[in-house]
C-alpha cells in the first residue's frame, strides 16, 4: 500500500473540494473494493477523502412510487429494506446473490457501482494490462481468461464488470444521481459504465471530481415477474461466470415489457433495450426466449477458456426468464435452480 | 503525495470502543482495523487474518453490532464506533451460547477461523435472515474453514437457534 | 464420575475447545515482545533465470525500515545440502531463500523488508525494482511431461513402484473387458487458514523462542541449529496451536529462515508472516497425469492392472508420492504392473497434502474401476466387492485388519445403495439429473517413533508432556483421554503440553500417525506410572498388593487397586507420601514392532458414497449426499474423530469440483492466488455428511489399536464425485477438477 494523506469529509462540498484539490484523490466509502485493491498496490492515490459521513445514508419512498437508495447505504440495508424488498425484489435478489454478509454489510450502495473488474492480470501488478497500466498490454488476452468477457470487449482489453446488485440496477433501469463541480446530473444507468474500447483505463462516465449521491429507481418494478440468476464455480461467495437479471411483464401469456441484463460477461453489465423491444407483443414462452438469447449472443466471442460462457449466458437466459415468467425467482440461499 | 510527506504528517486521532472499553488512539491511516487489533498496542489476536482481502470471513468482528471483515476497513474511518470481537462475547470460564454451542458441536478443528465464524454467526443469530438450514448455510459462506467443519457449524447456529425458539416461548408463555 | 471404560470411546468435546472459539489461543504471528521488527517478504515475478539487478534503495528509504535483506547482503549461512535438509526433506537441494540470484520458480522469495511496523514493511516491499535475466517457464504437466523420467533417487523405498506380477499386458490383451484411459488432474494449493508465520523472541542472553507454524517443532528447531550453527540449547521451537496445515507445514518455511536470520542479525525479536498470495507458491499438490489400463473377465474379476503416474516436481527437488501402488493392493489381481515418473517444472517443489499420493491414485483407480464396471455391464459395488482382497499382494504381508467389507455393507445400507438404478441418467427427479457414486480409499496406518512423559499427581491430576502437535486433528483431547483412561481418572484431572521442541521426541504431525504413535507413548508412560507405584506400593508395609501383577492393577478413585477387587488398594497419595515423592513419573516411548512388519501391515480404509444432483440444463452440481464409511481400528473420541472424517471429504469435493491453481504457461505463473479465484469449498457448497466407523478390532496397527484418521477421508472422494457424476450424466470426466463448464458440456443431448 502507498502512504497516502487522510481527510474526513463532512459535507458533500468538503469532499467535492477535497476531490477537486488533488487529482488523485480517491473517495472511501466501505472500502472493500478500494483498500483490497490498494493492498495489492493496484490503486495508488495519493489522497483518501472519507466520505462515510455524508448524510447519504437514507433509502427514500417517493410519492410516485419510485425509490431513491443514498450512494452510502449498505448493500444489506438494500437487499432488507421492506419497501426495496415489496418494490423492487429483483435489486434484493441480486445483492443477496453477491459476495458475502460482511462484505453486503460494509459495501455501499454508489461504492458497488465503481467496483473493478476481478481480472487476474488487472489484480496482479507484475502483469501487463492496460486497463490498470494503459499502454502496457492485455495479460488476459491469450493467457487465464476463464472469468473473462465473450461481449463488448475490445482488443485492449476483455475483463467484466463483477457486480451482481448492477445486473439488476441495469436491468431496472435506474438512474444514477452524481453531483459535481458543474452541478447535479442524473446518468442512466446504461449510460453510467462503459465498453473498454480505446481506455479501458476508464470504467464509467463520471468525471473527476463527481461523486455518486443516489441511486433512484422508478417506473415498472417488475415484482411479479422477475429472476436473478447466478452461475458460478462455487454455490457461494463466488464471482459471477455467468448472470441473468430478468423482469417481464406478462398479460395473457404475452409478453408486454421486458427487460433483460448480464453480469460476467462484458465490461459492463450487459443489455441491449433494442433486443428487448424486439421481443415485446410475443408470446412468454420458451421459443421466445432462445431466440431472445441468441439475437442478445449473436455478437459474442470466447477467448479460449471463457468459450463456454456463450452456451452458459444462452442457457442462463431462457431460465431466468422462464423462473420470471412463472413468477418463481431464483431465491438465492436455495441452490438448486428451480 | 511523496512518502516522506506521508509520513510527516500528524496522526488522525481515532476513539474506538473495543468490548465496552474506550480507546483513543493516534493512528496512521493506512492501518486497517485488522492489524490494529493483532499488533503490539491492543494485542487482541482472537480476530485472525487470513487473507487480508475480505476473501475469507477470518477476520470477522462487529461494528455497532454488524458483522464485516476488519481487514477491508481503516481504522482511522472507523472513529466513534463500538467494536466487538472475539475476546468481548465470552471468555473461556464464561462463554457466549455460540461458543459454547461450537464446543459441544466440534465446529472447529484447528481453531483459526472460528473466531470470525462465531463473531458471524452471533450476527447471524441478530439479523434473523437466516431460519432453514439451507439460509444458515448461505448466510455463513462468508466464512471459509478449510478444516471443513461446516456442517458441524451449522449444527451448532442450530442448536443456538432453537433454544433461543424455547426460550422465546416460554417467555410469551409467561 | 466417569469410569475409564468411558473416557475412552467417548465423544468428549476437545479440551482446547473453550481457548480456541474465545480466540485466546495463540497462533505462531500472535506472541508479542517490545521493541519487536516486522518482516515482510518480497517475490520474484519471473519463473526461472537471474535476478540481473535489483534495487532496494527505496524500501531503504522507507520510514520505519530497518534493514532490507537480498541474495547480496544476506548473512553467512550453512551452504551444505546437509545442513538445510529437514526431517522430510527429499532428494535434491533444499531451497535456500536469498542464497544467489537464480530463479527457480515464479513467487520465489528473492528479499525481505525489516521494519518497525508491519504496516511499513508490506509498504515498503512494493518499492523494490528487479530486473530479471528471465529463461522460458515450464509449467504445463501434459508438456512438460513428454520429458518425464524414473527419479534417481527414491524418496522412500516404499514409494518404489512394486515389482511387476503375472504378465499385465497379455492378460490385457485376453481379457474381454477393459478400459484404457488417461486423468489429469490440476495442482492444488493447500491453503490452511492461517498464513505462514515466525514470532522469535530474542532474550536477553541471546537465546531464542520461536513461534513457528509448523507441524513439527523439532523439525523447525533441528533446521534451525543447522542453518544457524546455534546450539540446541539456544533455541527452543513452539507450535501450541497451528491453524490448519494439512501437509503444507511438514517442511519448515523460509518465514522461519528469514524470522530468525533477522532476530540474529539485528540482535531484535521479529516477526514475519505471509500474506495469502505467498500462500501459493509455498508448495502444492503437484500436477499429476495418469493412464490407467484395467481389465476383467465376464463375472467382473481384475485380470489386468497397468498404473503409470506421472506428477510434476521443481527444478531442484525430486518431490515424489506413492500414486500407484495403491494400486496393486486394493483389489485382487495377478497381473498387475506400476510405474510412476516425475517431470521437472519451474514451480515451487510440491509437498504432501492430505493423504498424497493416495489422494491422487485413487481418483485414477477407482475412475476406471467404475469406467470397467460399467464396461462389464456389474454394479460398481458389487465388481469391488468381487475384487476384495485379504492380503497386500504387493509385499505379501498380512493385514492386521481389514473390515472394508463392512464399510460397502454398512455405507451402502445407510446411502440406500439398492436403490440405485444402473443406466447413466435414469434417476432423474424433476430438473435434476440425480447421479450415486462409489469409490474405495486405502491409506497407510503406521506408527513412527514417539516418546510422551506422565506425571501423576497425588490428587490425581495428570500432566502429559510430549513435542507432538495438534494442527486441528484432536490431538490435545485424545492425549488427555488417553492418560486418563490409563490412570483412572476424569479428563478434565489431565493437563496437556505440546507443541514445544523441548518436550519429549515426536516425529512430525503427518501421515495420520499421530494418534497411533503418542497416543500408545502416553499409554506406555501410564503403564511405567502404575509399574513404579506398584513396586513402591509393595515395599510398604502390610500392602495388599504384594503379589500382584502391574496387568492386574487399576487406579480408582485415586487408589492403586486390584481390577477384580478394588477393596483391595492403596491411595496413591499415601504411595507417594510414604516415599516422600510429590508425584510419579512414566516415560513411554514407541517404536514400529520390526519383527511384526516382517509379516504384517496395516492399512485403514474406507468407502465413500456420493451423490450428486447435476441441473440437466445448466450443469450447476450439488453435493447433496455423502456417506463416508471408515474402518480405522479402535476410535478414541467418535467426535473429533468424526470431524477428521468430515475435514477428508469436504477437502476432496473441492478436489473434485473446485480447486486449481490456473497457471498462464506463457509466464509460469499462479494467475487465481488468491481466496476468491482459488476455489476452497464454502459453506453453501457442502451439505449434511454422514461419517460411520464401522468396528474393527485390531491389536496390531498400534499398542493403543489405532490406526489414524486425518488422510483417509479425503481417499476416494474425488473419484466418488466423478463417478456420481458420470451415472447422472452419462458423460466420464477424466480431467480434475471437474468444473460447472465440463458438466454442462457433458450434459444429455448437448
Amino acid at each position: 500500500m502507498r502512504p497516502f494523506s487522510y481527510t474526513r469529509a463532512e459535507t458533500l462540498g468538503d469532499a467535492m473540494a477535497a476531490l477537486a484539490a488533488n487529482p488523485t484523490a480517491r473517495l472511501l466509502a466501505g472500502g472493500t473494493n478500494l483498500i483490497d485493491l490498494m493492498k495489492y498496490d493496484v490503486e495508488r492515490p495519493a489522497a483518501i477523502v472519507d466520505i462515510n459521513r455524508l448524510p447519504l445514508k437514507e433509502i427514500e419512498e417517493l410519492p410516485d412510487g419510485s425509490i431513491r437508495i443514498g450512494a452510502l447505504v449498505s448493500n444489506a440495508t438494500v437487499a432488507h429494506h421492506p419497501a426495496v424488498t415489496e418494490r423492487y425484489p429483483l435489486l434484493c435478489s441480486a445483492i443477496l446473490a453477491g459476495a458475502s454478509p460482511q462484505l453486503r454489510n460494509a459495501a455501499t450502495t454508489g461504492g458497488n457501482l465503481l467496483q473493478r473488474t476481478r481480472c487476474y492480470y488487472f489484480y496482479d501488478p507484475s502483469t501487463p494490462c492496460n486497463k490498470r497500466e494503459p499502454g502496457s498490454g492485455c495479460g488476459a488476452i491469450g493467457g487465464v481468461n476463464r472469468i473473462h468477457a465473450i461481449l463488448g470487449a475490445s482488443e485492449h482489453c476483455i475483463a467484466t464488470h463483477p457486480s451482481d446488485m448492477c445486473v439488476a440496477l441495469a436491468a431496472l433501469a435506474a438512474i444514477v444521481e452524481v453531483e459535481g463541480p458543474d452541478g447535479r446530473r442524473d446518468i442512466p444507468f446504461s449510460d453510467f459504465h462503459r465498453l473498454p474500447d480505446d481506455h479501458p483505463e476508464r470504467d464509467n462516465t463520471m468525471r473527476h471530481g463527481e461523486i455518486i449521491t443516489a441511486v433512484r429507481l422508478e417506473g415498472n418494478h417488475f415484482a411479479g415477474h422477475h429472476s436473478y440468476l447466478k452461475l458460478r464455480d462455487r454455490l457461494s461467495y463466488a464471482f459471477a461466470l455467468v448472470s441473468v437479471a430478468a423482469a417481464l411483464d406478462v398479460k395473457n401469456g404475452m409478453i408486454v415489457d421486458m427487460r433483460i441484463a448480464l453480469g460476467g460477461v462484458a465490461h459492463k453489465p450487459w443489455r441491449d433495450s433494442l433486443a428487448e423491444a424486439e421481443f415485446a407483443g410475443q408470446p412468454a414462452t420458451e421459443e421466445t426466449f432462445a431466440a431472445l438469447a441468441d439475437r442478445l449472443l449473436a455478437g459474442a466471442e470466447g477467448q479460449g477458456d471463457n468459450d463456454f460462457k456463450i452456451p452458459m449466458a444462452r442457457k442462463a437466459i431462457v431460465r431466468a426468464l422462464k423462473q420470471a415468467a412463472a413468477g418463481t425467482p431464483q431465491v438465492q440461499s436455495d441452490k438448486q435452480i428451480r | 503525495m511523496d512518502i516522506a510527506t506521508a509520513h510527516a504528517q500528524p496522526k488522525t486521532r481515532v476513539a474506538l470502543t473495543i468490548n465496552g472499553h474506550r480507546h483513543d488512539l493516534e493512528i496512521h491511516p493506512w492501518v486497517t482495523l485488522l492489524d490494529l487489533l493483532r499488533g503490539p498496542s491492543l494485542q487482541l489476536s482472537g480476530t485472525k487474518k487470513g487473507c487480508d482481502h475480505g476473501q475469507c470471513g477470518a477476520c470477522t468482528v462487529l461494528i455497532d453490532g454488524e458483522r464485516i471483515n476488519s481487514c477491508l476497513k481503516l481504522a482511522v474511518t472507523l472513529d466513534g464506533t463500538n467494536v466487538t470481537t472475539i475476546e468481548g462475547l465470552g471468555t473461556p470460564d464464561d462463554m457466549h451460547p455460540v461458543q459454547k454451542a461450537f464446543v459441544e458441536h466440534d465446529a472447529y478443528q484447528c481453531g483459526y477461523c472460528t473466531p470470525g465464524q462465531v463473531c458471524s454467526a452471533v450476527a447471524l443469530l441478530r439479523e434473523g435472515h437466516g431460519r432453514s438450514r439451507e439460509e444458515i448455510r448461505e448466510m455463513m459462506s462468508g466464512n471459509l474453514c478449510r478444516c471443513g467443519a461446516y456442517t458441524n457449524i451449522a449444527d451448532a447456529i442450530q442448536d443456538v437457534m432453537d433454544q433461543e425458539v424455547k426460550v422465546g416461548m416460554r417467555e410469551a408463555a409467561e | 464420575m466417569l469410569n475409564e471404560k468411558n473416557v475412552f470411546g467417548s465423544p468428549l468435546p476437545r479440551i482446547d475447545g473453550p481457548l480456541k472459539v474465545t480466540g485466546t489461543a495463540p497462533y505462531a504471528a500472535e506472541y508479542h515482545d517490545p521493541g519487536m521488527l516486522f518482516g515482510h517478504a518480497f517475490y520474484a515475478t519471473v519463473a526461472s533465470g537471474r535476478i540481473a539487478s535489483i534495487d532496494t534503495s527505496k524500501a531503504e528509504a522507507y520510514p520505519g525500515v530497518v534493514k532490507v535483506y537480498t541474495h547480496k547482503n544476506r548473512p553467512a549461512l550453512a551452504s551444505s545440502d546437509d545442513a538445510w535438509k529437514d526431517e522430510v526433506a527429499l532428494p535434491g537441494h533444499p531451497f535456500r531463500p536469498l542464497e544467489n540470484d537464480r530463479i527457480l520458480y515464479d513467487g520465489q522469495p528473492i528479499a525481505l523488508v525489516i521494519a518497525e511496523t508491519f504496516e511499513a514493511a508490506r509498504d515498503a516491499a512494493d518499492l523494490i525494482r528487479v530486473d530479471y535475466a528471465a529463461d522460458a517457464p515450464h509449467t504445463d504437466i501434459e508438456v512438460e511431461q513428454a520429458k518425464s523420467y524414473v527419479p534417481p533417487e527414491p524418496r522412500k523405498e516404499d514409494f518404489l513402484p512394486t515389482d511387476p506380477r503375472g504378465d499385465a499386458e497379455a492378460a490385457y490383451d485376453a481379457a474381454p473387458f477393459k478400459i484404457d484411459a488417461e486423468y489429469v488432474q490440476e495442482g492444488e494449493h493447500h491453503n490452511p487458514m492461517e498464513l505462514f508465520g515466525t514470532s522469535v523472541i530474542r532474550s536477553e542472553d541471546g537465546t531464542l523462542t520461536v513461534y513457528d507454524k509448523t507441524q513439527g517443532s523439532q523439525n523447525s528447531h533441528d533446521l534451525v541449529c543447522g542453518v544457524f550453527g546455534l546450539k540446541p540449547e539456544q533455541v527452543r521451537v513452539v507450535n501450541a496451536y497451528v491453524g490448519g496445515a494439512f501437509g503444507s507445514g511438514l517442511r519448515p518455511k523460509h518465514q522461519l529462515i528469514f524470522a530468525v536470520m533477522a532476530s540474529l542479525d539485528l540482535k531484535r525479536s521479529v516477526r514475519v508472516e505471509m500474506s495469502r498470495r505467498e500462500m501459493f507458491y509455498l508448495t502444492w499438490r503437484p500436477a499429476t497425469v495418469q493412464r490407467m489400463q484395467v481389465a476383467a473377465d465376464a463375472d467382473g474379476r481384475l485380470m489386468s492392472v497397468r498404473h503409470h503416474a506421472v506428477q510434476a516436481t521443481s527444478l531442484y527437488e525430486d518431490y515424489q508420492e506413492n500414486v500407484v501402488n495403491w494400486s496393486g493392493l486394493t483389489y485382487k489381481c495377478d497381473n498387475v504392473r506400476l510405474s510412476y515418473e516425475l517431470a521437472k517444472t519451474t514451480m515451487s517443489t510440491p509437498g504432501d497434502m492430505r493423504a498424497p499420493g493416495a489422494a491422487t491414485g485413487f481418483l485414477a483407480l477407482e475412475s476406471a474401476i467404475d469406467e470397467l464396471a460399467y464396461e462389464v455391464g456389474m454394479d460398481p459395488l458389487e465388481l469391488r466387492g468381487k475384487n476384495f482382497v485379504t492380503y497386500d499382494q504387493n509385499d505379501d504381508l498380512q493385514l492386521t485388519s481389514k473390515a472394508l467389507d463392512l464399510c460397502y455393507r454398512e455405507g451402502a445400507e445407510r446411502f440406500g445403495w439398492d436403490k440405485r438404478s444402473h443406466e447413466p441418467g435414469s434417476m432423474r427427479d424433476g430438473q435434476d439429473l440425480v447421479g450415486w457414486g462409489v469409490a474405495t480409499g486405502v491409506w497407510e496406518a503406521t506408527l513412527s517413533p514417539a516418546e510422551a512423559k506422565v506425571r501423576l499427581f497425588p490428587d490425581g491430576k495428570i500432566t502429559v508432556s510430549a513435542a507432538a502437535s495438534d494442527i486441528g486433528t484432536g490431538t490435545y483431547t485424545i492425549l488427555a483421554q488417553i492418560a486418563a483412561q490409563n490412570l483412572g481418572q476424569t479428563i478434565d484431572r489431565v493437563s496437556v503440553l505440546i507443541g514445544d521442541s523441548s518436550l519429549p521426541k515426536t516425529a512430525v504431525e503427518g501421515g495420520s500417525w499421530t494418534a497411533a504413535s503418542s497416543g500408545s507413548a502416553v499409554q506406555a508412560g501410564c503403564l511405567e506410572i502404575k509399574k513404579t507405584l506398584l513396586s513402591l506400593a509393595q515395599k510398604m508395609d502390610n500392602s495388599p498388593l504384594k503379589g500382584a501383577a502391574v496387568e492386574d492393577l487399576a487406579i480408582r478413585d485415586n487408589r492403586l487397586v486390584l481390577d477384580r477387587n478394588d477393596q483391595l488398594g492403596l491411595a496413591i497419595a499415601d504411595i507417594l507420601g510414604s516415599n516422600e515423592m510429590s508425584s510419579v513419573e512414566g516415560h513411554g516411548k514407541v517404536e514400529p514392532d520390526q519383527e511384526q512388519a516382517k509379516k504384517y501391515i496395516s492399512y485403514t480404509h474406507s468407502a465413500v458414497f456420493v451423490e450428486v444432483r447435476i441441473d440437466a440444463e445448466l450443469g450447476v452440481p450439488r453435493v447433496t449426499r455423502v456417506v463416508s464409511a471408515i474402518a480405522a481400528g479402535k476410535i478414541i473420541n467418535p467426535k473429533t474423530a468424526r470431524s477428521q472424517i468430515l475435514g477428508g471429504v469436504v477437502m476432496g469435493l473441492g478436489m473434485a469440483l473446485h480447486e486449481e491453481g490456473m497457471i498462464d504457461h506463457r509466464t509460469g505463473r499462479i494467475m487465481n492466488h488468491n481466496l476468491a479465484e482459488y476455489h476452497v469449498p464454502a459453506h453453501a457448497d457442502i451439505h449434511d455428511i454422514d461419517v460411520i466407523f464401522v468396528e474393527e478390532e485390531d491389536d496390531k496397527a498400534s499398542p493403543i489399536g489405532v490406526k489414524g484418521l486425518g488422510e483417509i477421508g479425503i481417499v476416494g472422494v474425488g473419484a466418488a464425485v466423478a463417478n456420481a457424476i458420470f451415472h447422472a450424466t452419462g458423460t466420464r470426466h477424466r480431467h480434475f477438477p471437474i468444473t460447472i463448464d465440463k458438466i454442462m458440456e457433458g450434459l444429455p443431448g448437448q
